[in-house]
């Protein structure tokens, strides 16, 4: 069972990950899809594409602050399965809404400002997929952090296409982006040396803390 | 200039044939008193009270009084309409509706000239209406129409769906229908009917007024500020289908705006 000590949060990522693939396929064959499915599909695959995307924000400060580093390993996984529901997304918007009409598309992506800014984040996304592979991360060296750095973008535009298409209340896509903007401000040089500073100095205490009582055990 | 109108004699058998199943009718609401969700108004909406029921019409009128659920339905003869519905949103259905034209009622408390404008009001109890619990809109609902749109025989109040009494979550007992408008203007479940002077500010009006106006008649040539209006999706249709100016109904209201900039008033 050693192998299962090593893998199961990596399992849980993917079962988790395509729950919503395989609800979407379990409500479609019993005809749950309401009585408007093409936008049901849609809503659904952009909102798993949305958490997965900011999963995939939070490990590396989950790290910085627990330092869980099995948790960074996740960020590829989480990142390739927020690309597959927004090319799900994407490809139910252009084939399943608007039959791939290019005079209906136009006036879609060009009227409907949250359509394009979509576009915009499933773009930026598009090369981060490409790149995902380890023989890509060695050709690009360096310039592959600063490449990868485009997903800060994708989620601030995902979050912006949220914004933009609901009918008033935008408390629940204000949320994400602020967890969005949370993630980020995690990441900023200051904050992220305070954060390790803090960790350590708890690591120290922990430790003196554990010595001394271990100390008066003995006695 | 526009499509001839659907509501007309001969083209009633031809909306017939496309009627949405009662099904999407009744499980596809958009009822922001009990839930934001359109799948969940329907399970929120069943223990809803509509009886006892009266709506209470007053302001501008010779004769105001408070009329019992019951006694409009033996009042006023119900008759079926079967009218489209195109949301705001950009999908819409069609819809046997029973009910009566809106202009009875009006013509019964007498308007005086000082009447402009009706202003209709839904029920306020969060007890019952979970949705109102949410602070972000105004309650309660308030919507309105011009005094002259009113009385167009094309406006009723819906008592009815499919030829029994409407269910909770299209708007029980008592509904406005204005085929010609986007669906918000069809306000549900009225307790209060007011003749005014001035226009009234609708609750959509005071949630976004640059995105929903006074009118919101069905326009494809006027787009929400964020998504174009040009088409719709019907509800149990896999293609997309052109709009159309008025929502079909051009024929017989089109006349109530002319010399207007409906894209300014819209």
């Amino acid at each position: 069972m050693v192998w299962l000590r090593r893998a199961w949060l990596s399992i849980l990522t993917h079962v988790g990950a395509l729950l919503p693939l395989a609800r979407l396929i379990w409500n479609f064959f019993h005809d749950q899809l309401t009585a408007n499915p093409i936008q049901y599909i849609t809503f659904q695959t952009g909102k798993s594409a949305l958490v997965l995307l900011v999963l995939a924000l939070a490990c590396t400060p989950l790290n910085t602050i627990f330092e869980l580093k099995r948790v960074v390993g996740l960020r590829k996984t989480l990142g390739l399965y927020a690309f597959l529901y927004a090319t799900l997304h994407f490809l139910t918007f252009v084939g399943l809404d608007y039959q791939f009409d290019p005079e209906l598309l136009k006036e879609a992506i060009f009227k409907k400002r949250y359509a394009l800014v979509g576009f915009a984040a499933f773009l930026s996304l598009l090369p981060l997929a490409i790149t995902s592979t380890k023989g890509w991360m060695r050709r690009l060296g360096k310039n592959w952090k600063r490449l990868h750095r485009l997903i800060y973008l994708a989620a601030l535009l995902a979050v912006i296409h949220f914004v933009w298409l609901v009918k008033s209340d935008i408390r629940e896509p204000l949320g994400y982006g602020a967890v969005v903007l949370l993630l980020l401000a995690l990441r900023l040089k200051a904050i992220r040396k305070a954060l390790v500073d803090l960790r350590e100095r708890v690591a120290a205490r922990r430790r003196s803390y554990n010595r001394v009582t271990f100390r008066e055990d003995l006695q | 200039m526009f499509p001839p109108g659907l509501w007309a004699a001969d083209a009633y058998d031809e909306l017939r044939k496309e009627l949405t199943p009662l099904k999407a009718i009744t499980g596809y609401n958009n009822f922001y008193e009990f839930s934001t969700k359109k799948e969940d108004v329907a399970p929120l909406s069943q223990a809803f009270r509509t009886s006892p029921w009266s709506v209470k019409v007053g302001g501008h009128v010779s004769k105001p009084g408070t009329f019992d659920i019951d006694d409009i339905r033996k009042r006023f003869p119900q008759e079926e309409r079967v009218y489209r519905l195109r949301c705001v949103e950009g999908w819409s259905m069609v819809i046997p509706w029973m009910g009566f034209p809106l202009a009875a009622l009006l013509k019964v408390v007498e308007p005086t000239p000082k009447a402009k404008y009706v202003r209709f009001e839904t029920l306020q109890d969060w007890k019952q209406m979970p949705g109102q619990k949410s602070s972000w809109y105004s309650w309660p609902y308030v919507e309105g129409l011009r005094l002259d749109e009113a009385m167009n025989d094309l406006a009723i109040l819906a008592t009815g769906l499919y030829g029994n009494p409407l269910p909770p979550q299209n708007g029980a007992p008592i509904r406005l229908v204005v085929p010609w408008k986007y669906g918000f203007k069809s306000i549900k479940s009225i307790v209060k009917i007011d003749l005014v002077g001035s226009m009234p500010n609708s609750l959509w009006m005071q949630a976004a007024p640059n995105e929903y106006g006074f009118y919101a008649n069905v326009n494809p040539a006027v787009d929400h500020p964020r998504w174009s209006q040009a088409t719709e999706r019907r509800i149990g249709e896999l293609l997309r289908r052109k709009t159309l100016p008025f929502n079909g109904y051009a024929e017989q209201v089109k006349q109530l705006y002319a010399g207007m900039d409906l894209r300014r008033d819209f």
